[in-house]
């Protein structure tokens, strides 16, 4: 309640500042409230939509603060802090400022609370419910509706403040509580394979079945930002790169070693559904590095890439298959070089006709090709041949091993995708660095030059597609072992936009960005099912939030950053060159 | 000196659809000379260039290097043969260094020696790029993009050069710089076909020059003499 009343002087501390500088405050005071408003109709959003309820259930850290909590308590704090960010101002108005900001954004929910229990609102608004105010009100109820008030005020009063610290500090506290909130989400995962090794008793001291224990999380924060405060001041990256290669690779071996053994015993230690989640992330992979090879290298646009993976994909169901639609009954493993071949004959099929297509254009005619192979995959015409609807099924695994083996189920295509992803990561890693890939950069960068300086145009872009969809096919080859079956509606547009989304969001042409893309786009939505109804909430919102705050990609290729560096270079324009000297 | 033909056009018709771009255009370029094109804006200069380097296709006649006709050779595989166009304003691959796009210019060459050799080369002659080397294309001046596009062009070891206005949009000093730049190719015994509105330049350094209007070349000669000649001296020098 101090809080609250904390915010009030600063309300009028606005007319004397008001003299001091006439025309400021006032816009100060505009943007304040406007940013609080903000901040209320995205707090009352989260409730609404359900998000703060339903987080509500997966603990943080156990006891003490929920994933619902946390997400409100961020939007609370945010807002402060976007409210008093950029602004040079005494450090009481920063404080208040911020109080203001995030108090409005609590009065709202406050509101809401007051509001709930005269009407029930339920009707029309079904998320509103006791359960939503129990939480925004420590189970008060209605006599707490000051709770979400005082909280937003303090937050947002602590937001402002925030921006007093020196910039160390400010990150050391970021790092801190970035590591808290990664850590408390993936808590189980690093939990369940801890529970079988000796360190089982640490793991039950950190880590509860889902979140951090209260212990766990205060060693996490003081670990983050110790470990943050060495690497400060050390430089332990620069000391290593100052080491001697031999020393350098002393260190390096053991730790390539280590990761390679944990990437084997992964399926083990964690489970069937977190193999199957990395193998599906392993295919996306394939998919995003074919993708990259088109888009990312040679400039072409392809939003249907789908087609590919379903080529591969129903080649090898129909090569494997044991079922009705099998026609030959051949093992996976000489099934999936006809279906990466076929593939490639289909990415020669597309290229063709669209070759002298550009930008825009090509988007949207690919997007048709994608469309006709997949509403052929379902359609009467080929259902004697593909199954239509009914699909291709009783796609033998690719190794047959007795059901207690660790190659049982969906682990020996953890494996098998993983390996398809390495061995198309060296191959792509190789082109781009060949005469093909140049040429490939060329045609990007300008077609007319690139014609102009002895590239044959069609040649290099037919080779595109056609590698492209190679390893869409090995993509859809590995799907069709990893279920087992292929339906016409695993064919489906969204499956082309995740695969050219993870590119943008991973940085175009890069291939570790590729994976790191993958793994943002693909991985972490199959980690949270239980979430899965705001999948594309958060994907879109992670999309804008890209596009306005890291255009470049997670990981960007060299020219993508050099671009984005404005004006690039290794080094500056010299300024001694005058302009008539060139 | 006795004169040898290394490229003759002899009498092309473009057509972009139904508009007749070049209504039988004729020039031959003998082995180490500078051979101006002038004309006005729409006269069908570029489009000379274009059918010569197989950008775009000839409905009638031919062109030869050193008497092979080049009708039906595809434009990637012309650059082999040995010319190379630098394109109208320049078209720097905007987003990679100065050394990548010299890189590409030998994207025909097969052995990596004659690339490096190559980009040796280019630094020899534009110390400037040099200097820039590690430098986005894109950050370049005027200037340095010009000489960025002609040492990019060289890369291919042309025997004849095609230039599309290389002082397009440059400052007068500039302008200066690039004239002095192709009489020193020309000194080096690069044969040079020049395409330019700046006529009064261009008729100063050429050989020989031809004047092309409406798609047609209405006069040839020598260019000492065309810069006396009172038609061009109306029409493209400016001179009452």
């Amino acid at each position: 309640m101090t809080v609250t009343s904390a915010g009030m002087p600063a309300t009028g501390a606005a007319p004397s500042a008001n003299g001091a500088a006439p025309a400021m405050p006032v816009s100060f005071q505009r943007r304040v409230i406007r940013t609080g408003l903000l901040g209320a109709v995205i707090a009352l959003y989260l409730c609404m939509v359900g998000i703060v309820p339903i987080f509500n259930a997966r603990p943080l850290v156990q006891g003490v603060i929920s994933l619902g909590q946390a997400a409100l308590i961020l939007s609370l704090f945010a807002t402060g802090f976007v409210a008093t960010r950029r602004v040079a101002e005494s450090s009481g108005r920063l404080i208040a400022d911020g109080a203001i900001a995030g108090g409005l954004s609590g009065v709202a929910l406050s509101a809401l609370v007051l509001l709930g229990s005269v009407v029930d609102v339920r009707a029309f608004l079904p998320n509103a419910s006791p359960v939503l105010y129990g939480i925004l009100t420590f189970n008060l109820g209605t006599i707490g509706f000051w709770i979400p008030m005082a909280a937003g005020a303090v937050l947002g009063g602590l937001a402002g403040a925030i921006g007093l610290a020196s910039p160390r500090m400010r990150r050391s506290l970021f790092v801190g509580l970035i590591s808290l909130f990664a850590l408390g989400l993936f808590a189980g995962l690093i939990r369940t394979p801890m529970l079988q090794l000796p360190v089982a008793e640490l793991a039950r001291l950190l880590f509860a079945s889902d979140g951090l224990t209260l212990i766990g999380a205060v060693v996490v924060l003081v670990a983050s930002v110790g470990l943050h405060h060495v690497q400060r001041t050390r430089r332990l990256d620069l000391q290593f790169a100052a080491l001697p290669p031999s020393r350098r690779r002393r260190i390096q071996v053991p730790l390539i070693a280590l990761a390679a053994v944990m990437i084997l015993v992964l399926p083990q230690g964690l489970g069937s559904f977190f193999a199957q989640v990395i193998a599906i992330v392993a295919l996306y992979v394939m998919m995003g590095l074919g993708l990259n090879i088109t888009l990312g290298l040679a400039g072409l646009l392809d939003l249907g890439f789908v087609a590919f993976f379903a080529v591969g994909a129903y080649t090898v169901g129909l090569l494997t298959s044991t079922a009705e639609f099998g026609i030959a009954q051949w093992p996976f493993w000489a099934a999936v070089p006809v279906a990466v071949i076929v593939a490639m004959v289909f990415g020669a099929f597309l290229g063709l006709p669209i070759l002298s297509i550009r930008g825009d254009y090509l988007a949207i005619a690919t997007m048709g090709f994608g469309e006709i192979i997949r509403i052929l995959a379902g359609s009467d015409l080929l259902k004697p041949i593909l199954g239509g609807p009914r699909g291709i099924i009783n796609i033998p695994k690719p190794i047959e091993v007795p059901p207690d083996s660790f190659l049982a189920g969906p682990n020996q295509i953890y494996y098998i995708a993983l390996i398809g992803a390495a061995l198309i990561a060296f191959v792509a890693w190789r082109l781009r660095g060949s005469r093909l890939g140049r040429a490939w950069i060329a045609i990007r960068e300008d077609e007319d030059v690139a014609e102009a300086i002895g590239i044959n145009l069609i040649q290099t872009k037919i080779l595109a597609y056609m590698l492209g969809a190679a390893f869409a096919g090995l993509g859809g080859a590995v799907f069709a072992a990893l279920v087992g079956s292929i339906f016409a509606s695993s064919i489906q547009l969204m499956v082309s936009i995740n695969v050219a989304s993870l590119i943008i969001v991973g940085g175009m042409g890069s291939i570790p960005g590729v994976i790191v893309g993958a793994i943002f786009l693909i991985g972490l939505p199959e980690l949270f099912r239980e979430f899965s109804e705001y999948r594309f909430l958060f994907y879109g919102i992670a999309l804008i939030a890209m596009m306005q705050l890291r255009p470049e990609g997670l990981l960007p290729s060299k020219i993508v950053r050099r671009e984005f560096q404005h004006g690039g270079g290794d080094e500056p324009p010299e300024s001694s060159a005058s302009p008539l000297a060139l | 000196m006795n004169p040898t033909p290394i490229l003759e056009v002899a009498d092309i018709h473009v057509y972009y659809g139904n508009i007749h771009a070049l209504k039988g255009v004729s020039l031959t370029i003998n082995k180490g000379e500078i051979v101006t094109l002038i004309g006005a804006n729409g006269a069908g200069k570029t489009t000379t260039l274009n059918a010569i380097s197989g950008l775009v296709p000839t409905r009638e006649g031919q062109v030869r290097l050193r008497g092979e006709a080049l009708s039906g050779v595809a434009s990637h595989l012309i650059v082999g043969r040995g010319i190379v166009q630098v394109p109208e304003g320049r078209r720097m691959f905007a987003r990679l260094t100065v050394e990548e796009n010299l890189r590409m210019g030998g994207y025909t060459l097969t052995r990596a020696a004659d690339v490096q050799a190559g980009i040796d080369r280019a630094f020899e002659m534009f110390p400037r790029l040099k200097e820039r080397r590690t430098q986005v294309a894109g950050t370049l001046s005027g200037g340095e993009q010009q000489m960025l596009a002609i040492g990019r062009a060289l890369m291919a070891g042309p025997e004849v050069l095609l230039l599309d206005e290389p002082s397009m949009g440059l400052a007068p000093v500039l302008v200066d710089f690039v004239f002095d730049t192709i009489s020193r190719l020309h000194a080096e015994g690069t044969t040079i076909l020049l395409v330019e509105q700046n006529a009064r330049m261009a008729l100063q350094i050429a050989d020989r020059g031809y004047v092309i209007e409406t798609g047609m070349i209405v006069l040839s000669d020598l260019a000492a003499n065309l810069r006396e000649n009172d038609t061009v001296r109306k029409a493209y020098l400016g001179i009452v």
